[in-house]
């Protein structure tokens, strides 16, 4: 067998592979769910009822694609240029440690004020965090899968260092987590009694600026020529190693709103929990989305669908919620694939 | 034609191929058979479905009507090993060779099971032995196909393609990278080949080189076969006006007249990278109205130069002067801003993105600018009127401006870039191997908008491995040689002979000694 590039692919070799992808997922879901002597049909109910059955389902599913979206946003970015980013994680938690240092009371301003500063301070935190792999990538050709990933660990770390120490709640009973925000620094609801923050309006409306962004502005238009050829993109007099500092500065910027957006809409202050993996699960639903920055609302809330379905499936049908986990991975496996093969057609030799 | 001849058995033959891609078709209906022990040569412009017929016969593309029968037996569609299996090999344009491994592993890639014994490697190694002795292919098996030269990576091809036994050679544009003598030597493989009972099919628009190997020839003119000849029934005369449809003019070239000195380079040293060497101490005026021809063997300097006058690199040494003014920063951006229009020589890496369509790629090099560009936004309707534009001007063959650039052929991807580079109005052209692997008609355009853009006062920097191509145009010719430049000759001061010599690598020695 090989492989062998589709000149002008059809709308079914476009659609069809990750369609039959997303099928595929949940038969292999459903087999699992056999195995762990369930009804296959109940488990994928209860995940589709869990996720989606009800107003606090679906609310419970938007406020947990939140930060996927953002996450999601910073990959596909970097990924476009071929930055490949995978520390999303450290610059999620980057802009959640700015938000609680200015927020929980260092800034004594009225919401109107206090909410765009946070945000602009964590995009900058976050920004921070990448353009070092960035500006290490550029000048001295270090590698920023290596940089970025390990960088997580660091930051990781530093922010322990910091709950135990400066940050430490005087009043947390010795917990390691932050002060609460103050009133101000809270985002406010998007329906009063509905549990659904301000965060999630700000995720899409930053899907639709960078989709604006690499379709209709200079920037775009050099982030998408750097990553499909830097060769040429450089002879053209497109200033290459800039560029990946822009991306990398936005890429950064992204990712912490979804720490910026965590602890200010939804936990209030700043623990070692706040992210259960939501920058690698970025690369995930950044590479569902093939990068395309509207599909990753998409791509987020099936993301944020899976888990948040297979939480309460798993209540009910006693399937433990591991599930999401194996169905997540499948998904990807199968559309790298799938996507494979709306480039490319197999041929039997 | 002799009784032997047509007595001869058909090996190959294709009824009725229709190709289409979308609007385009780019193959209409084509029939034709190949002989046991002949060499078939392919010609036509670029864009008239050579490529595309081979690539159907191959098994890369599915055709959309029409069948292919080898030795007799019908070639199921879309299946490249079916056609190797039936004793079909194609040498690409574009090699596909692996540069870290050795010959011997190239060339056995493919055949052996993961798990090949010592003893294969062994048989593998005398079956090669024996085909390079055969043909006539010498390449040393253990050594790194990154470490060859061109020429013998394409010997390594031919040798892949006979390892697998095949009995129908097809080389698309095999001399399209091949110095002259290399081209002879080839030429010496097939006609062994061939006597061997070998079938060769020559993909080529070099009408000298199709004349001088084929038995027959085969013209394509948008994707229609228009004539089918003996070679011996036709002159250089009639293939090129049946290839173009129409007689061809070769540009006649009038002297330019030079104007004032546009950029200068003095006593420009630049480092070595690899195998091919900087510049040494090179010292160059590009005047207006002139094209200054630029000659010299493959990797003596040539990339360093064009880096430098394209803004890539800048001197290490010495000054780069613009409009008599000393050159501090230099940047790709800043020649395009100088209004020096850049050629490069590798249309597919360099000149131009793949996944690009052709609008993203006319404005390539003036997208952070009005009209396409304002205070950071992109203006693409401005960006398409202009590819349009550039289009039509241009002949560019394509369904459309939002075509991507990858499914076009060389020459019409090398159109596009020229429409890109010479709309800006440019003061100097940088001309590197423009019309390497085009065909005549594509080669006469383009010398042609060279020489209008002289006449317009621009001053042109032409840099060929093809001596002809340097001495028709050019007024003014240096030699490079390990990255030192000749005295400028002017045109007709000096035989192909004379400056063979100095490509060789001599009278630089004395130039020096002089100058000192």
């Amino acid at each position: 067998m090989r492989l062998e590039p589709v000149a002008n692919p059809s709308i079914w070799r476009t659609t069809l592979p990750p369609a039959i992808a997303i099928a595929s997922t949940v038969v292999v879901a459903s087999l699992l769910a056999m195995a762990a002597g369930a009804n296959p049909f109940s488990v994928l109910g209860l995940i589709l009822k869990g996720a989606f059955g009800s107003k606090f389902a679906l609310l419970e599913t938007l406020n947990r694609a939140t930060p996927l979206i953002f996450t999601g946003l910073s990959v596909a970015v970097a990924f476009r240029a071929r930055l490949w980013n995978i520390g999303a994680e450290a610059q999620l938690y980057a802009g959640a440690l700015i938000t609680v240092v200015l927020g929980t009371g260092m800034l004594q301003w009225g919401a109107f004020a206090l909410l765009p500063a946070l945000a602009i301070s964590s995009m900058l935190a976050g920004a921070l965090v990448l353009l070092v792999p960035a500006l290490l990538k550029v000048r001295f050709g270090v590698d920023e899968v290596v940089t970025t990933l390990l960088f997580n660990f660091i930051f990781l770390l530093f922010i322990s260092m910091l709950l135990e120490g400066p940050l430490k709640d005087p009043m947390g009973m010795g917990w390691p987590k932050s002060e609460r925000l103050i009133a101000e620094a809270r985002l406010p609801r998007i329906v009063e009694g509905l549990r659904l923050h301000w965060g999630f309006g700000l995720a899409l409306i930053a899907a639709a600026l960078v989709w604006v962004i690499e379709r209709r502005t200079t920037l775009g238009y050099e982030m998408r020529a750097v990553g499909l050829n830097r060769e040429a993109a450089g002879f053209a007099g497109i200033p290459v190693n800039r560029v990946l500092i822009k991306t990398a500065l936005l890429a950064g910027g992204l990712a912490a709103l979804a720490g910026f957006s965590e602890v200010a809409g939804l936990k209030g202050n700043l623990t070692l929990d706040l992210s259960p993996g939501f920058g690698y699960t970025g690369i995930i639903v950044a590479m569902l989305a093939l990068l395309n920055p509207l599909a990753v609302v998409a791509a987020a809330l099936f993301v944020a669908g899976i888990f948040v379905g297979a939480d309460s499936m798993s209540r009910a049908a006693s399937v433990p919620s591991y599930l999401a986990d194996i169905m997540l991975a499948t998904a990807l496996l199968l559309m790298v694939l799938a996507i494979l093969l709306t480039r490319f057609r197999v041929v039997r030799e | 034609m002799t009784d032997t001849k047509t007595a001869a058995q058909v090996v190959l033959r294709l009824d009725s191929i229709t190709k289409r891609f979308g609007k385009l078709v780019a193959n209409d209906a084509i029939s034709l058979s190949v002989q046991q022990g002949e060499v078939i040569a392919l010609l036509g412009e670029n864009g008239a479905g050579k490529t595309t017929l081979m690539n159907i016969l191959f098994g890369q593309y599915t055709a959309d009507e029409g069948t292919v029968e080898v030795f007799g037996q019908p070639l199921p569609p879309g299946n490249p090993r079916a056609a190797l299996d039936a004793g079909v090999g194609m040498v690409h344009q574009h090699f596909t060779l692996a540069d870290n491994m050795t010959v011997l592993e190239n060339v056995t890639l493919g055949t052996q099971g993961l798990l090949s014994l010592r003893l294969d490697r062994a048989a593998a190694r005398d079956k090669l032995a024996k085909l390079a002795d055969d043909f006539g292919l010498q390449v040393h098996p253990d050594a790194k196909v990154g470490s060859l030269t061109v020429g013998e990576r394409q010997r390594v091809e031919i040798l892949k393609a006979l390892y697998r036994d095949a009995r129908i050679l097809i080389l698309d544009e095999p001399t399209a990278v091949l110095t002259p003598q290399e081209t002879d030597d080839l030429f010496a493989t097939l006609r062994k080949a061939v006597k061997l009972g070998l079938s060769v099919v020559f993909i080529s628009h070099k009408l000298h080189e199709v004349m001088a190997i084929s038995d027959r020839v085969l013209i394509l003119r948008h994707g229609r076969l228009v004539a089918e000849r003996p070679i011996a029934d036709v002159s250089k005369e009639t293939l090129a006006s049946l290839m173009v449809g129409s007689e061809v003019k070769a540009p006649t070239v009038a002297p330019g007249q030079p104007g004032k000195t546009l950029m200068r380079l003095h006593e420009v040293s630049t480092p070595d990278r690899g195998s091919a060497p900087g510049l040494k101490r090179v010292s160059l005026s590009l005047r207006a109205g002139q094209v200054i021809g630029l000659a010299g063997v493959s990797g003596n300097g040539q990339g360093a130069l064009a880096d430098l006058v394209g803004g890539l690199i800048g001197p290490a040494t010495g000054r780069l002067e613009l409009d008599e003014a000393h050159l501090n920063t230099w940047s790709p951006r800043e020649a395009v801003q100088a209004g020096i229009a850049r050629i490069p020589e590798d249309r597919h890496k360099t000149g131009t993105i793949a996944e690009f369509d052709l609008t993203e790629n006319a404005i390539l090099e003036a997208y952070n600018r009005p009209p396409y560009s304002r205070s950071g936004w992109m203006h693409w309707r401005r960006a398409e009127t202009f590819t349009r534009e550039v289009i039509d001007t241009y002949d560019v063959r394509c369904p459309g401006p939002d075509t991507r650039i990858r499914l076009l052929s060389g020459g019409n991807m090398q159109k596009l870039i020229l429409g890109r580079v010479l709309e800006a109005n440019p003061r100097i052209i940088l001309a590197n191997q423009p019309v390497r692997g085009l065909d005549i008609g594509a080669v006469n355009y383009v010398h042609a908008q060279l020489l209008a853009a002289r006449d317009r006062g621009a001053a042109v920097l032409l840099i060929s491995e093809d001596l002809d191509e340097i001495t028709a145009l050019s007024d003014v010719i240096h030699v490079i040689s390990e990255g030192r430049l000749s005295p400028g000759f002017a045109r007709g001061s000096k035989s192909p002979a004379e400056l063979g010599v100095w490509m060789a690598g001599h009278g630089f020695e004395a130039e020096t000694a002089h100058a000192s």
